[in-house]
C-alpha cells in the first residue's frame, strides 16, 4: 500500500490497524481530560474561596457564598500596593528585556563571531541556573557592595533573568531568515536602520512578541529571586507568601482568579486574532 | 569598510544585554564565590579568610537535605515525565483540530502565580478539603488520615507546578514528528508498540530531555512547596539556603551551600546537554 497521501486526508477505508490505534486514542483522551481536571482543580478551589464568607483569619473552611471580597478588594492597601508593584516591575522588566533581548538574539542569530560559544553558554547557564542560587548570589553582591535593596534591586534581577528567553526565541525565528530579503533593501538603497525598522523587525516580529510575553509572564510570577532582592519593597508574590504565616486574606484569591481572567482572555483572544487574520490572507 | 561594519556589528548588538548578563549574572557569581570562603557573623562583619571547610561544614551538616532534595527531584521529575507524556502524545496526534485548545487547557495553570497554586493545592489537600472530605465521610478513608505535611505532599505540589513545563517540549518534539513515517514503519509490519517504541519515542527524546532540565532544577532548588506542603520535617536544601540567610544571617555558610548545590546540578546539566548538544537544548528551551 503506497502511503504519499498526507495523513490528514479523510479516514482511510476500515483496516485493522488503523481501527486498533483510534481505540488507543478514546483512552489516552479520558486520560487527558482527567489530567486536565487536576490541574484545574486547584484552580478551582482558589476562585471558590474568593467567594468564601470567611470569619476567621484563615481562609480554610467554606462558611458560605458572598460577593464581599469583590466589592472590598482593594481594602488592604499594603496587597494594592504589591500588586501595583509588580505589575509595573513586570512592564518595565519586559521594555528593557525586550530591546536587550532582540539585539542579542539577532546578534547570535544572524552572524558568526568569536565568542559566539561563550554568549551561547552565558545565556543557557542564566536560563538553567536555579533561581535560588541566583537569588543567593544578588544578595551577596548587594550586601558586600552596600547597594540599598528595593525596587530598582528587583527591576534589575527581573531583566537579568527574563533576558536570555527573549534572546533565545528571537534567535530562533533570527536564524531561518533569508537573508537575500535585507540585502535586497539594502541595494534598493535602505539605510540599515531602515532595513531594520521596515525588513529584519517585521520578519522576527513573532520572536519579539512571544519573548515579551514571556518575559512578563516570567517577572510577575517571579518569587525567588524578588524574594533575594527585595529588601523592604513588597510585590504581589512575596505579599502572598508572607500571608501563608497569618492567614491569607480572601482579596488574594479574588486577584488571584481577576489575573487569571484577564491572562485567559487575552491569550485566547489572541489566538482569535491570529486564526483570523490567517485566514483573511491566505 | 562595510566588511568591517560586519565585523562589528554582532559585538555591539549583544553588548547591552551581554553587559546587563554580566553586572548581574556572572559578577554576583563571583561575590558568592567569594563570600563562601569567609568568615565571620553580621555583628562583627565577614573577613577573607579562604575558609575551604564552610564546604565540607555544609556538606557534613545539611548532606541528608541535599539527598533529600535530589531524590525529591528524581520523583517529581520522573511523575512530570509519566504524566505529561501520554496526553502530549494524544494531543500531538489525536487531538485534530483542537490541538492547541487542548494544550491551552494544559497551560492553564500558568495563569496563576506560583505560589499562589502552591497555596490552592494545599487547600485542596487539606484534612476537610475537597477531596479528602467526602472521602472521609463516605468512610473510605479513616477519619484521622492527613496528606499535608508529608514528603508526599511536597512531591505532588512539585508535580503540579511543574507539569506545564514538561508538557510542553515533549509536546513540541511529537508535533514535529512526520506522521508519514509512522506510517512507513505500519507499512513495514511494524505493531503498534514497535512503532511507537522504534520510531516515535526516539523521535520525541529531545523534547524530554529538554522537559528534565526545564523541571529538574528548579523542582530541586524550590523551597516553596517544601514550606507550604511539608511541614518541618520535609525541608529541602532551599529551605535551609533561605533560613541561613533570612532568618540565620549565616551569609559564608549560605553561599556555600548555594554554590554546592548549583555545582552538583550545573555539572549534571552540562553533561547532560553535551551528550545531546547544547543547540538542540536551547532551542527546545526557548519554545
Amino acid at each position: 500500500m503506497t502511503t504519499t497521501l498526507p495523513e490528514t486526508a479523510a479516514p482511510a477505508p476500515a483496516r485493522k490497524p488503523r481501527r486498533r490505534r483510534i481505540g488507543r486514542g478514546r483512552g489516552l483522551q479520558a486520560y487527558t481530560v482527567l489530567l486536565v481536571a487536576w490541574l484545574l482543580l486547584p484552580i478551582a478551589v482558589m476562585v471558590a474561596f474568593g467567594f468564601n464568607d470567611t470569619h476567621s483569619k484563615q481562609n480554610f473552611e467554606w462558611e458560605g457564598f458572598t460577593l464581599h471580597w469583590y466589592a472590598h478588594l482593594f481594602d488592604k492597601k499594603d496587597l494594592t500596593t504589591a500588586l501595583v508593584n509588580s505589575l509595573t516591575i513586570a512592564l518595565l522588566t519586559t521594555l528593557i528585556a525586550t530591546v536587550l533581548g532582540t539585539l542579542a538574539g539577532l546578534a547570535i542569530g544572524r552572524y558568526k563571531f568569536r565568542g559566539q560559544g561563550l554568549a551561547n553558554v552565558v545565556m543557557f547557564a542564566a536560563i538553567s541556573c536555579p533561581e535560588v542560587v541566583m537569588g543567593a548570589s544578588l544578595l551577596s553582591m548587594f550586601v558586600a557592595t552596600e547597594t540599598p535593596r528595593g525596587y530598582l534591586t528587583i527591576l534589575a534581577a527581573h531583566v537579568m533573568f527574563s533576558v536570555s528567553f527573549v534572546a533565545i526565541t528571537v534567535r530562533a525565528r533570527a536564524v531561518g531568515l533569508d537573508a537575500s530579503i535585507e540585502e535586497a533593501a539594502k541595494d534598493l538603497g535602505a539605510g540599515p536602520w531602515t532595513t531594520f525598522r521596515l525588513v529584519t523587525l517585521p520578519m522576527i516580529m513573532p520572536g519579539v512578541t512571544s519573548g515579551a510575553l514571556l518575559a512578563f509572564a516570567l517577572s510577575v510570577d517571579d518569587f525567588v529571586i524578588t524574594n533575594f532582592t527585595s529588601g523592604a519593597t513588597q510585590t504581589f508574590p512575596l505579599w502572598v507568601w508572607a500571608s501563608t504565616r497569618t492567614g491569607t486574606p480572601p482579596q488574594v484569591n479574588v486577584m488571584g482568579t481577576l489575573i487569571f481572567a484577564a491572562g485567559v482572555l487575552l491569550a485566547a483572544g489572541n489566538v482569535v486574532l491570529t486564526r483570523r487574520r490567517a485566514r483573511a490572507t491566505p | 569598510m562595510r566588511r568591517l561594519k560586519g565585523a562589528v556589528a554582532p559585538y555591539l548588538l549583544i553588548l547591552p544585554g551581554g553587559l546587563w548578563l554580566v553586572v548581574f549574572f556572572a559578577v554576583p557569581l563571583v561575590y558568592m564565590a567569594s563570600v563562601s570562603l569567609m568568615t565571620g557573623n553580621l555583628i562583627d562583619g565577614f573577613e577573607q579568610t579562604w575558609h575551604w571547610r564552610n564546604y565540607t561544614d555544609g556538606l557534613d551538616v545539611y548532606g541528608d537535605k541535599f539527598v533529600r532534595s535530589l531524590w525529591y527531584g528524581l520523583i517529581a521529575t520522573v511523575a512530570c515525565i509519566a504524566l505529561a507524556y501520554p496526553a502530549a502524545y494524544w494531543i500531538a496526534f489525536r487531538a485534530g483540530r483542537h490541538k492547541s485548545t487542548w494544550l491551552f487547557m494544559l497551560l492553564l495553570p500558568f495563569f496563576v502565580s506560583f505560589v499562589l497554586r502552591t497555596i490552592a493545592w494545599k487547600l485542596v489537600l487539606t484534612d476537610q478539603g475537597p477531596v479528602l472530605g467526602p472521602l472521609k465521610s463516605w468512610h473510605l478513608l479513616p477519619k484521622d488520615f492527613h496528606v499535608l505535611d508529608s514528603g508526599f505532599a511536597v512531591v505532588s505540589g512539585l508535580t503540579y507546578n511543574f507539569l506545564p513545563f514538561m508538557v510542553l517540549p515533549i509536546y513540541v518534539a511529537l508535533e514535529r514528528v512526520d506522521h508519514r513515517v509512522v506510517e512507513a514503519a505500519y507499512d513495514l509490519y511494524a505493531g503498534r508498540f514497535a512503532a511507537f517504541r522504534r520510531v516515535v519515542l526516539p523521535l520525541s527524546l529531545p523534547g524530554v530531555f529538554a522537559g528534565v532540565i526545564m523541571t529538574f532544577v528548579p523542582v530541586t532548588s524550590d523551597y516553596v512547596n517544601a514550606s507550604v506542603l511539608g511541614g518541618p520535617d520535609n525541608t529541602m536544601i532551599g529551605n535551609v539556603i533561605q533560613t541561613e540567610y533570612f532568618t540565620n544571617s549565616e551569609y559564608a555558610t549560605a553561599s556555600a551551600l548555594s554554590f554546592t548545590l548549583m555545582a552538583l546540578l550545573l555539572l549534571g546539566i552540562f553533561a547532560y546537554a553535551r551528550a545531546l548538544g547544547t543547540k538542540d537544548v536551547l532551542e527546545a528551551a526557548g519554545r
